[in-house]
């Protein structure tokens, strides 16, 4: 299994492209808290990037800052640098967030459907965007329940509560749910953290599928999971960028000592 | 070792009696060294001992249990009395022996004055319009007739349809203003404003509205909306007084179930490119809207149940027409109505008390009491029906 898994690590992914997203000494902050310092990263399209290290290392604030989630804590700012996507500067004022995060979808760590049906759920993102035609609807909502493999366990219930299915199939709801707008990059928050191993597997498997359409950035607690899922790989600490690269190389040979020591589960 | 084992200790007992025996049996002793023996004897022998509690620690606790529960009967039955009064000397004019067992006479009526008077050695109840139509047909047999005895109590007799009407028109009215305005500042007080000692002023500011008396609402909304703002005695004032009154019960009661939605539902909306609006409509308030309601009944019954706020604003004492009877749409906001409260303030206050004022002061306690308590079931049922639709 794992070897086969490698095996997917060591290909290269079918689009070579630059970077998608560019990320270039950012500083981020609370309020007065550092939480970012001076982080520059690469992220290529069509490939799954992890990003790991210990709690309170600032690796869920890069994220948050990829589709400006940010915005919505007061007192969040970042101080310096840039992120951007394609050619475009993210955090400029012409860019609309709202506009940013249909393009930027996320899945968060605790599961989080809304207290509606399933379809609804999935419609919920469409519906925003001034969709209402339901033949349009109903077509969009399968095919993203197909995309998130969800499709064959809900579609003779449709209409039933989002609450109703499993922790690890609510997690897939809302991958579909972030799907259904048609995003180009899917920003994952430690997305199996409440999941058993089996609804875990089914999520990474799930990552493998949806690297050939989306960019996936991962957050994950697990080095077990980074180095399964995930193509290159960001180790943070003290919210720093201390190493990054393929995944095989900062699991196998790391530059860095604190590196070295994470991945092999000495500290954090 | 046996006799170690105190008889009455446990349940475990028997077993570990069995395992001391074991332990002493002749057999094993060969192969167990000294130690494990001494073990089995204490686990059947355990060191715990549970000193009794003083007597006196015994006394005051049970001082306290019957005190509490008295307190609690006491309570309960200062409540059946004040019910139980109001329903026993209600039900006489609410009720009566016949089919449909409902007067259906005072609660389709208007109040009209009771006569009674003397007649042929019968002492004759008659309300106004009976009692003129009484008169007329004597007179034509006697042009000098005149009621012997004649006493008149005004509004005992009829029923209090104007009243009830009323007092549904000024409930629904005022809690769609406070709910509108309670809820309104509630999103934007935790959605929107920037949390910060401004808002905290804004929330002291509305709390302290539930401390102000109802009658300095009264005297407020007769100032600003009867005489400042020219709308007279009329639902319209009366309805933003009550509204007034009850803000601070909805708009806290909003904040706390705008509070009670979890962050994820907004994160996850945001996320997917909605707007801070349409995740309001589409996520925040509908999983509130429970909550709100909840709290909500408790301000359904107060400004149903008001008398002082819309004494100067809103209350007619007597109204011969009914609501809906105005030329113009515009008249219906402003027009006076009569209200049960302050019907029930009426006529317990105006008039010398007799067993026949009695009935309707009771009687119009009682359909007011069931009329709170048919708004408050019909508002749990709702609120049953939305969290139905909405749980998480």
């Amino acid at each position: 299994m794992s070897e086969t898994r490698n095996a997917t690590i060591s290909e290269p992914a079918p689009v070579p492209a630059g970077p998608l997203i560019k990320i270039e000494n950012l500083d981020f902050h609370y309020g007065e808290r550092k939480a970012l310092e001076d982080v520059s990263l690469d992220i290529g399209a069509n490939r799954v990037t992890a990003f790991i290290g210990p709690s309170g290392c600032g690796k869920s604030t890069l994220l948050r800052c990829l589709n400006r989630m940010n915005d919505l804590i007061p007192g969040a700012c970042i101080r310096r640098g840039s992120i951007r996507i394609g050619d475009l500067n993210i955090n400029e004022g012409t860019v609309d967030p709202v506009e940013l995060r249909k393009r930027v979808g996320m899945v968060f760590q605790k599961s989080n459907p809304f207290p509606k049906s399933i379809y609804e759920n999935i419609a919920y993102g469409l519906r925003i965007q001034g969709l209402h035609d339901r033949h349009v609807l109903n077509w969009r909502v399968e095919e993203s329940l197909r995309a998130a493999a969800l499709w064959d366990e809900v579609k003779d219930r449709l209409e039933s509560s989002a609450f109703d299915l499993s922790g690890g199939q609510q997690q897939r709801l809302c991958i579909a749910r972030a799907l259904a707008v048609q995003p180009a990059i899917l920003l994952m928050d430690e997305p199996c953290s409440a999941l058993d191993p089996v609804a875990t597997a089914k999520i990474e498997e799930l990552v493998h599928e949806l690297k050939h359409s989306y960019t996936i950035v991962i957050v994950t607690h697990s080095m077990q999971q980074a180095s399964r899922v995930s193509d290159q790989t960001a180790f943070f600490y003290l919210g720093r960028l201390i190493e990054h690269g393929d995944t095989r190389q900062i699991f196998t040979q790391p530059a860095n000592k604190r590196t070295e020591d994470y991945v092999n589960g000495r500290f954090g | 070792m046996q006799t170690n084992v105190p008889g009455k200790n446990s349940g475990v007992q028997p077993a570990a009696a069995a395992l001391g025996r074991d332990a002493g049996n002749g057999g094993c002793e060969t192969l167990l060294p000294a130690a494990p023996r001494v073990t089995p004897t204490s686990f059947a022998t355990p060191a715990f001992t549970f000193p009794q509690r003083g007597r006196w620690v015994k006394i005051r606790e049970k001082i306290a249990t019957v005190a509490l529960c008295c307190a609690t009967w006491a309570v309960l039955l200062c409540g059946f009395a004040i019910l139980g009064t109001i329903a026993v000397k209600g039900a006489g004019t609410l009720f009566k022996t016949t089919p449909p067992f409902i007067n259906m006479d005072f609660l389709t009526r208007a109040p009209e004055t009771l006569h009674v008077f003397e007649d042929g050695g019968r002492t004759l109840e008659f309300g106004d319009q009976a009692f003129r139509e009484f008169s007329a047909s004597k007179r034509v047999e006697d042009p000098t007739w005149a009621p012997k005895n004649e006493r008149s109590f005004v509004y005992s007799a009829g029923g209090i349809f104007p009243n009830i009407v009323g007092t549904l028109l000024l409930a629904a009215g005022s809690m769609a203003v406070a709910l509108a305005l309670g809820v309104s500042t509630a999103v934007y007080l935790n959605e929107y404003a920037r949390q910060g000692r401004l808002v905290e002023i804004v929330r002291l500011a509305i709390l302290n509205l539930a401390g102000v008396p109802s009658i300095v609402f009264g005297l407020f909304g007769y100032g600003m909306f009867v005489v400042f703002f020219g709308w007279n005695t009329s639902l319209m004032a009366g309805w933003f007084t009550l509204a007034f009154m009850v803000l601070p019960v909805v708009a806290t009661a909003a904040e706390e179930a705008l509070k009670a939605v979890p962050a994820g539902f907004r994160e996850a909306s945001f996320a997917l490119g909605a707007t801070r609006w349409q995740t309001l409509c589409k996520t925040v308030l509908p999983c509130a809207m429970p909550g709100i309601l909840t709290s909500s009944i408790l301000g359904v019954a107060r400004v149903a149940g008001e008398t002082a706020p819309i004494m100067f604003t809103a209350a007619y004492v007597l109204r011969d027409k009914l609501p809906w009877e105005v030329s113009r749409v515009a008249d219906f906001f402003f027009q006076g109505v009569m209200a049960l409260p302050y019907h029930i303030y009426v006529v317990s206050s105006k008039i010398p008390q007799n067993e026949y004022t009695e009935r309707t002061q009771y009687g119009a306690t009682l359909v007011f009491l069931l009329l709170v308590a048919a708004i408050a079931a019909a508002s749990v049922i709702l609120r049953g029906r939305l969290r139905r639709r909405r749980r998480w």
